[in-house]
């Protein structure tokens, strides 16, 4: 190779060339400055001291782990759990204030919206919806329509004991199947169901009774949803007036409800959320906007 | 320098680094110095004073004329305050600093270089020093080969520790322009300011140290990109330092060029004395004309003005002048000075431009803000009535340095229409009225219900306006109304 390598000074510098030629310009061999080349072995030493510092080269089944023992898995949980200690303590603050003492302080209705929106993606989004809108049978978490009752105190005793959920303290209320238990002919069903179709803003059936359902309500359904028939939250009677209908809003659904009801569970989440994200969730629900 | 570059590639292991050679720059008195003694107490003077400078801004702002206040997210620039979503400013700044050099360079050459930049300023400072403790050119050379004595040590000693004073002192200063001056500089005094603040100090004391005590001209030969796009840049018409060569060459002493005047042989006013390269602070010969490692201080200009009055001739032969110039003198016409040429009058233009939009935007920008977010899900609630309600996360900046009031309301949407921001009690004519911390935001929930019995399109443009109590200050955001 030397042969073929012959220096080649260059005759305006005096510096030798790198021997390579591109169209007639030929490169300088300048050397690097000192200072220049020692930075870079100072930039490997620093590589190979970090690589027996740190975790560095994969191995066949792990990989070089350094002599700090250092690992970003156990920094991560590290700050998991100071992040959990730290929630745990606006978390007892939140479980003993009042409603108002939250919603007056912004550090803790802060929190309770943050610690909410989680927990209802959680828990709550697969029926609610994401959202809160709900679909049929699963109500609208963020309208004004409530079946028991839309303020913040009510929200958070229908999450901590649920409704139809077999907790002593649920709300209870069902639907008699009018239909199903021979309560109610079918005639008669036709009947009322045209005349809360009426009432409410649906076609009746060309030719129906109106005045015949007038008698069943009073009689039947008055009870519960009132003779107004704005419903009952102690009860949990819907509104018969409203815009939505829990289980659609059409003559056919109404008939389908008196005659074989749906009566829908929610479940009790006391004991399975802890007290202060059930108190959490009260607060972020009642924030979408419907709450009373 | 060519002894080490001389191993070919036979056999003998060949040198992988030149070390650098050691620059003893000598004292130089005359105009350029001088310009460079009152630039630099300028430029230090407020790098080292700027941040104790006070500007009242009232009670709720800090009242430090230059700050940059990361924590509180705002910057302060005497009358004018940036919030971070308006660091386009920054933008704004740093197109003119670069046509702004450009115009230097078109203008004369590498002013930037030679006179303002940190580098050069503080290297000329520790120079300074270095020349005040050990002598100038010679005795430092001399110094330098000397054995070590206790006398060699103290002064080396001496020089270090006033070096490292000043790069501790520019460590320093750099903190203050992010807190409160005097408040920080007690905490430093007292061991109580944050660790970031000595953390950086230190960084910058090294840097300072390191940068202007040794490796001075190495970082504009090899770190620094301007001297590389500068000689792109510059053209025949641009005053650069120039050794006019056409009046100098041949060169030759005193006595040897006199004794070729005698002869009738031409002879040069330059009289090889090299003062010239060893006055320059990146060694270079000015002779072999524009260069690289040239920073364009002037101070070769000064050193042989000196001589060239020694000697009794004129003086200028190295001066500003042109590449044109010299050809004109050898053409035997007289020199033209063409500062006013297009080149020029566009990167004027251009700075003119960018500042007058800068000042515009600055002068005509809103001191209240407000964004508006239509909820993604759900798009539209229908209420129990069959009216329809829309959320929205709003967002209200107040941008003053009081407490402000204002009033939100919507346009587009039909007689009877529902606002309500959760949270906000405050009514005017049914519509919220928010208050605003000073130099504040604030976020809102803001539902929008239409008027019952109203059939809303599926969407309905409208346009959030907040209406300040006080002086009617307007903003507007645009949004939709949805309905099924």
């Amino acid at each position: 190779m030397s042969e073929t390598h012959k220096t080649e000074i260059d005759k305006i510098t005096g510096v030798e060339t790198t021997g390579h030629e591109w169209d007639g310009l030929k490169e300088l061999n300048n050397p690097l400055p000192r200072w220049w080349l020692y930075s870079f072995y100072a930039c490997i030493l620093w590589a190979i001291g970090y690589w027996v510092i740190y975790p560095a080269w994969p191995l066949v089944s792990g990989y070089t782990t350094g002599v700090m023992g250092y690992s970003q898995r156990a920094d991560a949980i590290a700050d998991y759990e100071a992040g959990m200690a730290e929630r745990a303590v606006t978390g007892a603050k939140l479980v003993d204030a009042s409603f108002e003492d939250i919603r007056t302080t912004p550090e803790l209705l802060e929190f309770a919206n943050a610690n909410g929106a989680a927990a209802f993606g959680d828990n709550c989004a697969p029926c609610h919806g994401s959202g809160a809108t709900g679909s049929k049978g699963y109500p609208n978490l963020q309208d004004d329509n409530w079946l028991w009752g839309g303020t913040i105190d009510q929200i958070y005793q229908t999450i901590e004991f649920g409704i139809r959920s077999g907790h002593d303290e649920a709300h209870i209320g069902d639907m008699p199947a009018f239909g199903r238990d021979e309560l109610l002919t079918k005639e008669q069903i036709d009947q009322v169901a045209n005349f809360v179709a009426s009432k409410t803003g649906l076609e009746t059936d060309a030719g129906a009774d109106l005045e015949a359902g007038a008698t069943v309500y009073a009689d039947n359904c008055a009870a519960c949803h009132g003779e107004d028939l704005k419903g009952m939250q102690e009860m949990g009677a819907p509104n018969l007036t409203a815009a939505t209908f829990l289980y659609g809003k059409s003559l056919a659904a109404i008939k389908s409800q008196v005659t074989n009801p749906h009566n829908g569970v929610m479940p009790s989440w006391e004991g399975r959320l802890d007290p202060a994200t059930i108190k959490s969730l009260a607060v972020y629900v009642h924030s979408f906007g419907g709450g009373q | 320098m060519s002894a080490d570059t001389e191993h070919g590639h036979g056999g003998e292991p060949e040198e992988w680094f030149a070390s650098a050679k050691k620059i003893y720059p000598m004292a130089v008195h005359g105009l350029f110095r001088k310009i460079k003694w009152t630039l630099l107490f300028i430029t230090l003077g407020i790098y080292y004073f700027l941040p104790f400078i006070r500007f009242d801004r009232g009670p709720n702002a800090p009242d430090q004329a230059v700050l940059v206040d990361l924590t509180g997210r705002r910057a302060y620039f005497f009358f004018i305050e940036i919030w971070p979503q308006e660091v386009y400013y920054l933008t704004g700044l740093l197109i003119l600093a670069a046509v702004a050099l450009f115009l230097m360079n078109a203008v004369a050459g590498r002013i930037w270089c030679g006179y303002l930049c940190p580098q050069t300023v503080w290297t000329d400072l520790f120079l300074f020093i270095e020349r005040k403790v050990e002598g100038d050119r010679r005795e430092r050379i001399a110094f330098d080969k000397e054995p070590w004595t206790g006398k060699k040590i103290a002064k080396r000693a001496t020089k270090h520790f006033l070096w490292l004073m000043i790069a501790w002192w520019t460590g320093g200063a750099w903190v203050l322009y992010f807190a409160d001056a005097p408040t920080l500089v007690t905490e430093l005094a007292t061991f109580q300011a944050p660790w970031s603040a000595y953390i950086w100090i230190g960084i910058l004391t090294s840097t300072t140290y390191l940068l202007a005590g040794f490796m001075r001209e190495q970082v504009c030969i090899y770190m620094c990109p301007w001297p590389r796009i500068q000689a792109a840049l510059t053209d025949e018409k641009a005053l650069n330092v120039t050794y006019r060569w056409d009046r100098g060459e041949p060169r030759g002493s005193l006595k040897h060029n006199k004794q070729l005047e005698a002869e009738g042989l031409p002879a040069g006013d330059c009289v090889d004395c090299a003062q010239c390269f060893h006055a320059c602070p990146t060694g270079v010969d000015i002779r072999k004309g524009l260069q690289l490692d040239c920073i364009q201080c002037g101070l070769c200009i000064d050193a042989c003005d000196t001589v060239m009055t020694k000697v009794g001739k004129p003086t200028g032969l190295i001066g500003y002048d042109t590449d044109e110039n010299i050809q004109r003198r050898i053409e035997g016409k007289d020199p033209i000075y063409s500062i006013v040429r297009p080149r020029t009058i566009i990167y004027a233009a251009v700075i003119v431009a960018v500042g007058l939009t800068m000042l515009t935007a600055l002068l005509t920008r809103d001191f209240a803000g407000i964004n508006a977010l239509h909820d993604r899900n759900p798009i539209y609630v229908i209420q129990t009535d069959g009216s329809i309600r829309n959320g929205y996360s709003v967002r209200l900046l107040n941008k003053r340095t009081h407490t402000r009031h204002f009033m939100l309301h919507v346009e587009g949407m039909p007689q009877g229409t529902k606002v309500e921001a959760v949270g906000v009690d405050t009514t005017f004519a049914d519509r919220p009225i928010i208050e605003i911390g000073p130099d504040q935001t604030r976020e809102l929930r803001v539902l929008v219900t239409s008027p019952a019995g109203v059939k809303m399109p599926e969407s309905t443009p409208i346009v959030f306006r907040l209406t300040e109590s006080v002086m009617g200050e307007v903003v507007t955001a645009k949004d939709f109304f949805k309905a099924p």
